[in-house]
């Protein structure tokens, strides 16, 4: 049989049916709208969390603080040093200077905490730091010990063992939101597909006499199958359409609730940015979940 | 040329189907299978088109074994078979014309030729004027032949039907035994089940008779005599 003419019999098979079927149709691509909705919705709250995480990350450093006129050569030569090890992932430098222009930068509406800046005159009360970032905040305790063992004669005290407790609880946080986050979305994922596949299997056993009489009067599987799969194609597609665009509002609804509980999280403006990304994978989701779930559905009766 | 070698159909040891089935059929007969429910008749005409496969022995069409072909092939065979049920089975959401055109875009036909052969059969069957209609607007006898034009659409060999005329008052049972009979005489082999006593003995042809899972008579021209 010709290809081309069975390629067009199964697309235009496949699309009637869709359209007969209206509630059929109506009911399965709200059903797989949803499972979208929540596969979608998982997908911007782990961009929330990971970039609150990443933000909460960047904020835990430690601070090597060095003592009053120590050179600056000897500073950076305790620099070098750390950023030789395997850990670190930047070392910054602030000078005395620097440190004293950030703290009245930072206090430029106290005026108070500037005037007592002020009285003291020329004196700077700040010291020269080296502030650390390391690439897992496990990390931090290695670094720590590396610099106590050096002991070195410049530095004053690192910071550190003050904020031991906290950095060590915050790290364990990170990781703890991280893990249970995936757990989260991989088992909310699983049961949207359940139910996304359940609701074709109905679809599907409303048609068992059909696909019964095509293969008594001689269809081959693949001719029945067809129709089936442009059908889970549409339904798919659709309803990927729609939930891209349901997204919308949803979106600017939430961003805003979000950007007042964290600053850093302007979950519209990344929604803007990837919105093509985005839309591509509840597409392909879509239509994988409908031309997946029809083909294992319709396998049990085509074996007869 | 049909032929059941001793075929036998056993569920289990207390539900035994068919037992020990000889059975041939030459081409152009026109054969009834008579006799009462659970008898047999369905389980050998479902095993000609290999809807059911028998726990022993061959069924053998044109010396091709229908038992043994893969589920690839039987697409193949059902096209040669043309088949007509009590309960027509006819796709509810495809017109009379769409559900004749069917059986030949499945069998991968061209459209020039399903639109010179779909309004033949439907003259065939005397359904031109209903060809729009939905099988639910139409009587049980109307479904019957648009199930009849379907069946031999496409050519087959051989037209089974199975109690065809079960849900039929008398005038369109004849309706559809002449049909039947019209089919025959054009070359198509007919098996027909039935237990309808009226048609057999109408029908004066070849008779065989089941009962539980066995044949108990073969009379080339026979009578419902059970």
């Amino acid at each position: 049989m010709g290809a081309p003419l069975t390629f067009k019999r199964v697309l235009s098979s496949g699309w009637l049916s869709f359209r007969r079927n209206g509630w059929l149709s109506t009911a399965t691509v709200l059903v797989m709208m949803l499972t979208l909705f929540v596969i979608g919705g998982l997908l911007l709250l782990s961009v929330v969390t990971n970039s609150v995480l990443r933000d909460l990350e960047r904020k835990i450093d430690i601070s090597v603080f060095f003592k009053k006129g120590t050179a600056e050569n000897q500073i950076l030569g305790v620099k070098h040093d750390i950023e030789l090890l395997g850990d670190v992932l930047s070392v910054s430098y602030v000078s005395a200077d620097e440190a004293l222009a950030n703290f009245r930068e930072r206090h430029r509406d106290n005026p108070e905490i500037l005037a007592s800046i002020e009285e003291l005159g020329s004196e700077n009360p700040l010291p020269a730091t080296l502030n650390i970032k390391a690439k897992d905040p496990q990390n931090f305790s290695s670094i720590a010990e590396f610099l106590k063992g050096k002991n070195y004669p410049a530095v004053e005290k690192v910071n550190y063992f003050e904020n031991q407790k906290v950095i060590e609880r915050l790290s364990a946080i990170v990781r703890g939101v991280r893990s249970v986050g995936i757990a989260i979305v991989l088992v909310l994922g699983f049961v949207a597909v359940l139910v996304a596949f359940n609701t074709v299997r109905i679809a599907i056993y409303t048609s068992r006499e059909e696909i019964n009489i095509m293969k008594l009067v001689g269809a081959t599987n693949w001719y029945i199958r067809g129709p089936f799969m442009v059908e889970g194609v549409l339904h798919g597609a659709i309803a990927a359409l729609l939930t891209a665009i349901l997204f919308f509002p949803v979106v600017w609804l939430a961003s805003g609730e979000i950007l007042s509980l964290v600053p850093a999280v302007n979950l519209q403006t990344y929604f803007n940015e990837n919105f093509v990304e985005f839309g591509l994978i509840l597409l392909i989701v879509g239509i994988i979940l409908g031309v997946g779930s029809s083909m294992i559905a319709i396998r049990r009766y085509l074996k007869i | 040329m049909i032929l059941f070698e001793n075929v036998s159909k056993i569920y289990s040891p207390t539900s035994i189907a068919l037992q020990d089935i000889t059975l041939g059929i030459q081409p152009r007969e026109f054969v009834s299978l008579v006799g009462p429910s659970g008898a047999g008749k369905s389980t050998i005409l479902k095993m000609l088109i290999a809807e059911e496969t028998p726990t022993e022995g061959k069924v053998l069409l044109d010396g091709m074994d229908v038992t043994g072909l893969t589920l690839g092939e039987l697409p193949y065979l059902r096209r040669r078979v043309g088949m007509v049920f009590q309960d027509y089975k006819l796709l509810a959401q495809k017109t009379v014309y769409e559900n004749i055109a069917f059986a030949m875009e499945a069998a991968g036909k061209a459209d020039s030729e399903i639109e010179k052969s779909v309004p033949e059969a439907l003259e065939i069957v005397d359904l031109v004027e209903k060809q729009d209609h939905l099988p639910h607007e139409l009587s049980g006898g109307e479904k019957q032949r648009v199930a009849i034009a379907r069946a031999i659409i496409n050519q087959p060999d051989v037209l089974m039907a199975d109690e065809p005329t079960g849900n039929l008052d008398p005038a369109n049972t004849w309706e559809i035994v002449r049909l039947l009979q019209k089919i025959n005489e054009l070359g198509t082999t007919v098996l027909l089940a039935t237990h309808d006593k009226q048609i057999v003995d109408y029908l004066d042809r070849r008779v065989v008779s089941l009962e539980r899972g066995k044949i108990i008579r073969d009379e080339m021209k026979g009578k419902y005599d059970l």
